[in-house]
């Protein structure tokens, strides 16, 4: 909206001059009324009603999930699919309060985020740079090339005996299942970036003056960051999926072992804390990313 | 470094001697552009028009460093073109500028490539955007301008290095037809103040003639020099010039001069009496003005 009333109003270079002290005036008008507080208010409304009744009708809709796990665990209903065993959402609230208290869980947690911190920050380290030369060399490109092809569709927890076998410690092993899961999908977003670059900004920094060197850092590297966080954030997801497989099967500590091990001792409520946990934790870790990528790029649209 | 007064005087020419361009294709090479020369002298200011496809870019973009001719020589103040380089600056149709950085940003863009210091690209970033009318958008990203500002940070960035020649490949194409004027009378005004060689690309005669010096029409594909004519206008120019007599007898000499390349660059079987056999009705005017 702003925006569009800046082009509207494109000024002439004689123009500006005259526009500057109107555009100043008219930006302090609100600030006159605002003593009325319920005009402001109304407009506030205006505005923003489209994100309230997005949060409302969000809250709305989480509230009936909890309702539907409730009665559906309350009454334990056996539909074919069984909910006599699911541990209701009072349980798994109890368990949670319980949980908060332990030092055994909350290290469970901070285990599996030290895992995702060192695969994933060595998977961008090595994804991010490796991309970026892959699409400014085609001779690397070509070279490099058919190996990621042939590795990329190999799922993470197939990873996992070669990974056992690979590493002397069963973390190493674990942190190396995490590394690749976020690996593929930030080298060929990075690639993608590189051949998405607008080869008239090229030129057009060439013109300039710039140097190889220059380029890459002036023009390719920012115009290829927007791909790089895409490929961030789609590794964030795929490397929690990774790790929780991992801990699952050869862990002894972390998130999703807790997870697994609440099913072999029988104790419901946790299973459901423990997938709980991995959602918000995935979903926490993809906001930093994206926080992070809109600090970097103030000039993104989002 | 030599004295400016020296530089100014001497700065600029470009030369273009037995240019011919062309590209390897499975049937064989295909000639964009056939043995054109042409010429713009130090401060000049000189149009090239035709209809599209003419290789008027092609030959622009080989001025610029970005296409080597199969034959001929580009040079500029007698030395062979060899590649892009700061004295070649240019303005592309696409406005171009670089959506990471700031307008001031864009504009400092050359003079961070030269090595200058933080506070002097500054100083003269913030010099230029007043020119342009822009410095109260300076911090802003480009994304946020209309395509009119857009282009005058084009322009700034591409004058902000002080290049010998500037380069335009229609610049003011995407632009509607009021930002379009006001868009050249801005260049005209910047021109006059620097004094910098310009080589203009367009296919609006209009356009052409209301900037230029000198006008060199092209012959459609495969693109030769057909005719160069000498603007006489006096300076600095008025929109209301292209209501005068002189201007619109330097239109009608010109536009007969493309018409017949236009024709055959659409492919040779439209014509005027072809289109009033449909019952295309022209109002009395031939085919070229209506295009």
């Amino acid at each position: 909206m702003d925006n569009a009333a800046r082009k509207l109003d494109e000024p002439t270079p004689v123009a500006a001059a005259a526009e500057a002290p109107a555009a100043a005036a008219s930006k302090s008008a609100p600030r006159e009324s605002a003593p009325s507080g319920k005009a402001y208010a109304q407009r506030w409304l205006a505005l923003y009603w489209r994100k309230l009744r997005a949060i409302a009708i969000g809250a709305l809709s989480l509230a009936l999930f909890l309702l539907a796990w409730h009665l559906l665990t309350k009454y334990r209903v056996s539909f074919h699919v069984r909910f006599v065993n699911v541990p209701s959402p009072e349980m798994v609230f109890e368990s949670l309060t319980r949980a908060l208290r332990s030092s055994t869980f909350m290290s469970h947690v901070a285990l599996s985020c030290r895992r995702i911190f060192i695969g994933f920050t060595i998977a961008a380290v090595v994804a991010v740079p490796l991309g970026l030369v892959m699409g400014r060399f085609r001779l690397v490109r070509e070279f490099v090339f058919p190996i990621a092809e042939v590795l990329r569709p190999i799922p993470a927890i197939a990873w996992v005996p070669m990974s056992i076998m690979l590493w002397p410690t069963n973390e190493e092993s674990i942190v190396f299942i995490t590394f690749l899961g976020s690996f593929f999908p930030i080298l060929l977003n990075t690639l993608h970036g590189m051949a998405m670059v607008d080869p008239v900004l090229v030129r057009a920094a060439q013109c300039l003056g710039a140097r190889e060197a220059s380029i890459f850092r002036e023009v390719y590297f920012p115009a290829t960051l927007p791909y790089v966080f895409t490929g961030l954030t789609v590794g964030m997801g795929v490397a929690w999926v990774s790790l929780i497989a991992a801990e699952m099967i050869s862990g002894q500590f972390g998130i999703g072992y807790f997870t697994w091990e609440a099913y072999s001792l029988v104790q419901y409520a946790d299973i459901a804390l423990g997938m709980i946990c991995i959602g918000v934790l995935g979903l926490g870790s993809s906001a930093v990313i994206r926080g992070i990528g809109r600090v970097i790029m103030p000039w993104g649209k989002t | 470094m030599t004295a400016p007064a020296a530089v100014a005087v001497s700065k600029g020419r470009v030369t273009v001697t037995n240019f011919s361009l062309s590209y390897d294709t499975l049937e064989g090479p295909v000639e964009a552009v056939s043995d054109a020369a042409i010429c713009v002298n130090p401060g000049e200011f000189v149009s090239i028009i035709g209809p599209s496809g003419c290789g008027k870019s092609t030959l622009l973009n080989a001025v610029a460093g970005f296409l080597k001719p199969t034959r001929g020589e580009v040079a500029v103040d007698g030395e062979p073109v060899a590649g892009p380089s700061a004295d070649r600056g240019m303005v592309f149709q696409q406005y171009s500028l670089f959506p990471w950085k700031t307008v001031r940003e864009n504009v400092e863009f050359g003079l961070k490539m030269k090595g200058i210091d933080r506070s002097k690209r500054e100083t003269s970033a913030r010099t230029l955007l007043g020119l342009a009318g822009l410095l109260s958008f300076e911090n802003q990203y480009p994304d946020s301008l209309s395509g009119g500002m857009k282009q005058r940070v084009g322009i700034i960035r591409a004058l902000a290095i002080g290049p010998k020649v500037l380069l335009l490949d229609e610049p003011f194409g995407a632009l509607d037809a009021q930002t379009r004027v006001i868009m050249q009378q801005i260049l005209t005004n910047m021109w006059q103040r620097l004094k910098t060689s310009v080589l203009f690309v367009t296919h609006d005669i209009d356009e052409a003639i209301f900037l230029s010096d000198r006008v060199y029409c092209m012959t459609a594909r495969p693109g030769t020099i057909k005719a160069e004519v000498a603007i006489p206008l006096e300076r600095p120019r008025q929109q209301s010039m292209m209501m005068s007599s002189e201007f619109l007898a330097l239109r009608r000499g010109l536009m007969s001069l493309i018409r017949e390349e236009s024709l055959k660059a659409m492919g040779g079987e439209v014509n005027d009496t072809a289109l009033q056999g449909l019952g295309i009705d022209l109002h009395g005017q031939t085919l070229a003005d209506v295009i």
